[in-house]
């Protein structure tokens, strides 16, 4: 996993004299998932097409197993794409449409018929050569467009949102098929999608993309534990993101409360954002009706300062069963904080709210738009 | 399903009724008999005669013609139509429409008057002392006439058929090693042959039953199928030789949908490949 297979260098694109990628720096390596994760205009599908060849950059060099690509034709690249919506040629066969790259490339029908079977065979649609596309559910032509992509055996396989049409079940389904695909043909997957829950089940590294600049790069377990701005933290999971000030190291100050942290160099009063998961809090019920010098009230604040600093009141505004946990959230100094626990606390009810140190995140507030998309090109 | 009110068919019906199906049988009633209402097959064998056969057979190779030359030049057009910004498309293909919202008799008209011995044409050549050219009362004439009117019935169709393919599926051939010629025969021609079916329809069928253009740009000189059967209704008064010879290229017409609806139907394997 260490060979730079991709290079993109310096790369701005723009449209109608709107910056679309913004000098943008980023390698792949071989055999690597990587996903290009971002809302929609954040320039995750131009990145793409610029790999694929479909769009040129203003500036910039794409280098391709040491090879400068940036001008060569699509047709010329050792990569295929698996489009959105598939893509298929509606007018001919699976067989035909798998046949397709390799009938371009004058292989011999025998190599061709081989090759179709043991592609149908991959992606679990053997006898489906004579079949039309139209005749196949979304998730079949999602799996007959990457069976003609991979019998070309390209070096890498760019996928564009390719599960984006299907419905929840079968694109977990997929999920898995895509991974178990990768790992049989031990190439490399660059996978484009807005959908975080794919990126993080799927990829090998996360490149987090917003308004053309990269957020953050990283495993899905450094992405989402060690988010590195407010819009990764925002964008990856649900989070809880407020204003604090960093009081010296390892101390914050949120909602007027001291917090103990693990974070150190911000500096002394500093003004930070602070991002706390929603599965990190913990809450404590306390009887609406207990007074704060109460035996009771007491005892419940004992249990929740077992870390020694800092905990908020509230209470619980809404809540919705979610399966594996409740979602809450709970009123707390104006901030409306959501909780995810796997116990139950009704409408209404008055909590104590309490972090563990490790799971409080501290980052710096962005100085300007510029600093806040600050391109970061080591993991 | 929801329950249909069967009466709401009704206008509709009525319609064709009237202005479809009993025509229709009026002109196999009148085809099929004599003067008398007895049955007979003389009026469609009348058709046999050198003079009509003549016409027939001109009628065929001009429609043929000015049907492939329509094809041959709609078809790049259209793709140009299709990779032109929004703005531009729209413009070129209004520019396409306007002439079609004019009377054709009009437009052919206007060529008549471009075309005769004394016309605008001549004028200019004259005018160059370039020896004058005889381009009126020709087929040839004839066949720029069909080619001017039907134009844009073939280009609308192949237009649309163009702009409907998903810009994904001409990548994905891009992307699969194709280059541009090959993107073009086997992936955007066969996707538009419906689109080609149609504009063929649309051309060879007006251009064979013709009889207008004929008469403005052929003068008395040239007869098409078309004149024939007009002569039969207008001049000669015999209903039941015309409608005889209707039936004839009726069947020619049948013929020729058949054939192009074999296509449509067999792109995947006649066609393609």
């Amino acid at each position: 996993m260490s060979t730079k297979l991709i290079d993109l260098q310096h790369i701005t694109k723009s449209f109608d004299g709107q910056m679309v990628l913004d000098d943008l720096n980023l390698y792949i390596r071989e055999n690597e998932f990587l996903t290009l994760l971002g809302p929609s205009g954040c320039g995750k599908t131009t990145t793409l097409r610029i790999l694929g060849g479909f769009e040129t950059p203003d500036t910039g060099r794409v280098i391709f197993d040491g090879e400068d690509i940036t001008g060569l034709a699509p047709n010329k690249r050792q990569l295929n794409t698996v489009f959105q919506k598939y893509a298929l040629f509606t007018h001919m066969t699976i067989a035909e449409n798998i046949a397709f790259g390799l009938r371009i490339r004058k292989k011999p029908e025998s190599y061709i018929k081989d090759k179709i079977s043991y592609a149908l065979k991959l992606v679990n649609l053997d006898g489906y050569e004579n079949r039309m596309p139209d005749s196949l559910s979304g998730g079949q032509q999602q799996r007959i467009a990457i069976a003609r992509a991979i019998v070309n055996e390209p070096k890498v396989l760019l996928l564009d949102e390719p599960l984006g049409a299907l419905d929840l079940k079968l694109r977990q389904d997929m999920q898995y098929e895509l991974i178990r695909l990768k790992n049989e043909l031990g190439i490399t997957f660059i996978y484009v999608t807005h959908d975080q829950e794919e990126a993080l089940t799927m990829s090998d590294t996360i490149v987090v993309m917003n308004q053309g600049y990269i957020q953050q790069i990283g495993t899905p377990e450094d992405i989402y534990n060690e988010p590195e701005n407010a819009f990764v933290a925002d964008f990856i999971g649900d989070s809880n993101i407020l204003n604090g000030i960093m009081l010296q190291d390892k101390l914050v100050l949120m909602q007027g409360v001291k917090f103990a942290c693990v974070d150190t160099g911000f500096g002394v009063n500093k003004p930070v954002d602070v991002v706390i998961r929603p599965e990190d809090l913990e809450l404590t019920a306390v009887p609406a009706d207990a007074e704060e010098d109460s035996e009771e009230y007491q005892r419940a604040v004992r249990r929740v300062t077992k870390f020694n600093h800092g905990f908020l009141t509230g209470t619980v505004s809404h809540l919705i069963f979610k399966g594996v946990h409740y979602e809450m959230e709970v009123q707390s100094g104006g901030f409306e904080w959501l909780v995810h626990s796997t116990r139950m606390f009704p409408v209404g009810t008055k909590v104590l709210m309490s972090v563990d140190p490790y799971n409080i995140q501290i980052m710096n507030k962005p100085a300007s738009e510029d600093e806040e998309a600050v391109g970061v090109e080591d993991i | 399903m929801k329950r249909r009110n069967p009466l709401l068919s009704g206008p509709y019906l009525i319609w064709t009724a009237a202005f479809i199906i009993i025509p229709l049988l009026m002109i196999v009633y009148y085809g099929l008999t004599d003067s008398t209402g007895a049955f007979t097959w003389s009026n469609v064998a009348q058709m046999g005669t050198p003079e009509r056969m003549k016409a027939l057979v001109l009628s065929l190779i001009l429609s043929l013609f000015a049907t492939a030359v329509c094809l041959i030049m709609a078809y790049p057009l259209a793709l140009i139509l299709t990779n032109m910004k929004v703005g531009a498309t729209g413009f070129i293909v209004t520019i396409f429409i306007i002439p079609m919202w004019m009377n054709s008799l009009l437009r052919i008209l206007a060529w008549q008057t471009l075309l005769e011995r004394n016309g605008v044409i001549n004028q200019i050549l004259g005018f160059l002392h370039l020896p004058k050219l005889y381009l009126i009362n020709t087929p040839y004439a004839i066949a720029l006439g069909m080619i001017y009117d039907f134009l844009p019935f073939m280009l609308l169709p192949i237009y649309n058929a163009l702009e409907k393919i998903d810009q994904n599926v001409v990548n994905a051939a891009y992307d699969l090693g194709a280059n541009k010629f090959q993107t073009f025969w086997k992936v955007i021609f066969p996707l538009t042959i419906p689109g080609v079916i149609s504009g063929i329809t649309m051309v060879f069928v007006p251009a064979l039953t013709t009889f207008v253009i004929s008469d403005f740009l052929g003068g008395s000189k040239v007869l098409l199928i078309g004149n024939v059967i007009e002569q039969q209704f207008t001049q000669v008064g015999n209903w039941n030789v015309g409608s005889g010879l209707s039936l004839v290229l009726m069947i020619f017409i049948l013929i020729s949908m058949a054939v192009m609806q074999h296509y449509d139907n067999g792109d995947a394997e006649g066609i393609v490949l």
